[in-house]
């Protein structure tokens, strides 16, 4: 009685289902969302024309592209990186804030130092405080097995009220108190100009330094999941918890671990914004962004591998790009997270039908059906 | 003076801890089938646009408007719960992922957004709102009559829910059936309960809840739609659920505990009172949330803990 559909593992999926699933379920959320675009009154392939040039062909948009990208490959590397063990960090957006309020911190303080130490400890000081806010929801999980989904997400709005008490409500640090009218329209100190991370400029096109950075961190996670033991060890606890503990591996440690350097990662992402980009701490700004549950986004369309994090934060960082950049009447800010959802939903079903053969039930699959009657 | 300040803060525990008690229960039911639904922040917030839309476009009598923005919330948030159904009960993808792919398609920066925009109902206060009724005429009671007898016809429903939720669960079969699919699915198989379609049937009602949740904000906290406004209530639900040990009584206690948490940094501060700076009393209840699960995951409380043995894990018959 499980319905009218079968669904039976397969023992191993061919190479040309790999690739062709994910294609074709981009391909299915891509015509699912077209409906949906012409259900509402907008012509769905002058939109996903738009949407073309406003994230890759136009003036600048794939400098643009790239700015949404880096953050959401930090996030997403975040979440892909703790999932891989079946550890739910859903805090990377409040790891964010946490990280980007350490790494002004940092820049503010260190501010005479020289550029390059200046920048590797903004790197280190967002990690850190991206690591220690992850550490809270991590010890809980690890010692009191509190659910760690909700807890860490909670810290998410916490990270967020304590970001906007520093800039609107308080003296703080990082509050910039000398300029006219700053306390009417508060703002963050500003980072000295050698806080500002270098990018490579090729023409019109800018590479953040923070992309580097991420992608150096994808290859350095894929290398330590795929060839160390506490890779290994991570994929035991994913897929076996029980076994884990059988074989002796210390489970509680490696559950605060894993998720320290999840929320490191996303700290990370916070620093990237200070140094890439903003070069003061924005509350409002960060906030509206989302980048931490994009990251999630991210991590899930990327199947938590490292690598295909980087391919598909430039997806949804062009995504996310051509819908600031086109937002109005024609094309609201909610069409973003829509899309995000239904590519989610056409590849998670994807990748089961990947796994998985699907079949209709027959009416004569007899003993198990007996006495549950109308089974088909 | 002072028991006045208390008075008020417990009146608006009621209000604010009712889109709690409606999501919460809605969340209950489903994980007591062993449906973990993460998607309920997205649900209330498409429950609440849609609410919003009806009580904003219908043209009518005030009860039949709200009666169909309320149906229109109810079907809103089982339409979301029915993506979370299909893909986490019929084909099996995590049910974490599943819910959390819910929330952020239906969420603040997705299809409930979306909608507003395109039905254009952002910045227009509604005109249809439930208001507090005089029941038994006893309003003017001291403190019990604000708190009880002057509440709006939601609030009265979610009391109703919650005992009809409780029979439901402790006094009826399909009650128990459903506490046995949640328990020990494949039991309650070979005793011929279909465990799919309890699945279907509970994830489906949590929707409905879930959206009517939403709708309180929209109908009756305040006639306004802006993006995200349920802010977090959704999964506070959620975390209500598992420190109220899936029980519906005590569902319903915390939800108004909530309540003051949340209606306490409000209610001060339109007193003038500011001892702490207002953040701190926003983040208050997110806080007390991460503390209360903290507690209820103690060894003290594990030992009378409910949580359903099979929650979030998808049910496979072990077939020839």
């Amino acid at each position: 009685m499980t319905g009218p559909l079968r669904v039976e593992r397969r023992l191993d999926t061919p190479k040309w289902l790999k690739l062709a699933v994910p294609l074709v379920s981009i391909l299915l959320a891509a015509i699912i969302v077209g409906i949906l675009l012409a259900a509402t009154g907008h012509n769905p392939f002058s939109t996903y024309h738009q949407m073309y040039s406003a994230s890759v062909t136009a003036d600048g948009a794939l400098t643009a592209t790239f700015v949404y990208a880096t953050p959401m490959l930090f996030t997403g590397l975040c979440a892909a990186f703790a999932f891989r063990m079946r550890t739910w960090n859903i805090g990377g957006e409040g790891q964010l804030y946490m990280g980007a309020v350490g790494a002004s911190a940092t820049g503010l303080v260190l501010g005479d130092w020289p550029r390059p130490l200046l920048i590797i400890a903004m790197v280190l000081g967002g990690a850190f405080a991206g690591m220690l806010w992850a550490t809270i929801p991590a010890l809980l999980r690890a010692y009191l097995r509190t659910n760690e989904i909700l807890t860490s997400l909670m810290l998410n709005y916490v990270a967020g009220f304590f970001m906007y008490y520093l800039i609107y409500d308080s003296s703080s640090y990082w509050r910039d108190l000398t300029t006219p009218g700053a306390s009417v329209f508060p703002t963050g100190k500003t980072l000295v100009a050698n806080a500002a991370w270098p990018g490579i400029t090729i023409g019109t096109f800018t590479l953040p330094m923070g992309f580097i950075l991420g992608v150096g961190l994808a290859v350095g996670l894929l290398v330590l999941i795929r060839s160390t033991r506490y890779g290994f060890e991570m994929r035991v606890m994913g897929d076996s918890p029980q076994a884990a503990n059988y074989s002796g591996i210390r489970t509680k440690r490696k559950i605060v671990s894993v998720m320290a350097i999840s929320g490191g990662i996303a700290g990370i992402a916070g620093s990237s914004q200070i140094g890439d980009f903003g070069h003061v701490l924005d509350p409002r700004g960060l906030e509206q962004a989302q980048y931490g549950y994009t990251g999630i986004v991210v991590a899930a369309l990327a199947l938590y591998n490292p690598l295909a994090v980087v391919l598909v934060s430039l997806l949804i960082g062009g995504l996310t790009n051509a819908g600031f950049a086109l937002e109005g009447p024609s094309f609201p800010t909610g069409l973003v997270g829509t899309m995000e959802g239904i590519i989610l939903f056409t590849v998670l079903g994807g990748e089961i039908l990947a796994r998985y053969r699907i079949g209709l039930r027959h009416r004569a699959v007899a003993p198990a059906a007996v006495g549950t009657g109308a089974s088909s | 003076m002072n028991s006045n300040i208390v008075l008020a803060v417990f009146v608006s525990a009621i209000a604010f801890g009712t889109p709690l008690v409606l999501a919460g229960l809605g969340e209950l039911l489903a994980e007591r089938s062993g449906v973990l639904n993460l998607g309920v922040e997205g649900m209330m917030l498409m429950g609440a646009v849609s609410a919003f839309c009806v009580s904003q476009k219908m043209h009518g009598s005030t009860a039949v408007v709200l009666l169909l923005a309320v149906l229109a919330s109810m079907v809103a948030g089982a339409a979301m719960a029915l993506i979370h159904a299909f893909l986490s009960i019929t084909i099996r993808v995590n049910q974490i992922v599943s819910g959390l792919a819910i929330t952020i398609f239906a969420g603040l920066i997705g299809l409930s957004s979306y909608l507003g925009q395109v039905w254009n109902i952002g910045g227009v206060a509604g005109h249809h709102q439930f208001n507090g009724i005089d029941l038994f005429g006893l309003q003017n009671l001291p403190i019990v009559g604000p708190l009880i007898f002057n509440q709006d016809a939601f609030v009265y429903a979610s009391w109703v829910l919650v005992i009809a939720v409780f029979y439901y669960l402790y006094r009826t079969r399909p009650g128990l059936y459903l506490r046995a699919v949640g328990e020990n699915p494949s039991a309650a198989d070979a005793m011929g309960i279909n465990v799919t379609a309890y699945r279907y049937a509970h994830t489906l009602v949590g929707g409905a809840l879930a959206g009517l949740g939403g709708a309180y904000f929209t109908l009756a906290l305040a006639p306004i739609w802006t993006d995200g406004l349920t802010a977090g209530d959704g999964w506070i639900a959620i975390a209500l659920v598992i420190f109220a040990f899936w029980r519906p009584d005590l569902l319903v206690l915390g939800a108004y505990l909530f309540g003051v948490f949340s209606a306490l940094g409000p209610t001060l501060q339109t007193r003038g009172i500011t001892v702490l700076p207002s953040e701190f009393y926003s983040a208050l209840p997110f806080l007390m949330t991460v503390i209360a699960l903290a507690a209820a995951s103690t060894s003290w409380a594990n030992r009378r803990v409910g949580t359903p043995a099979s929650l979030g894990i998808p049910y496979t018959r072990e077939e020839g």
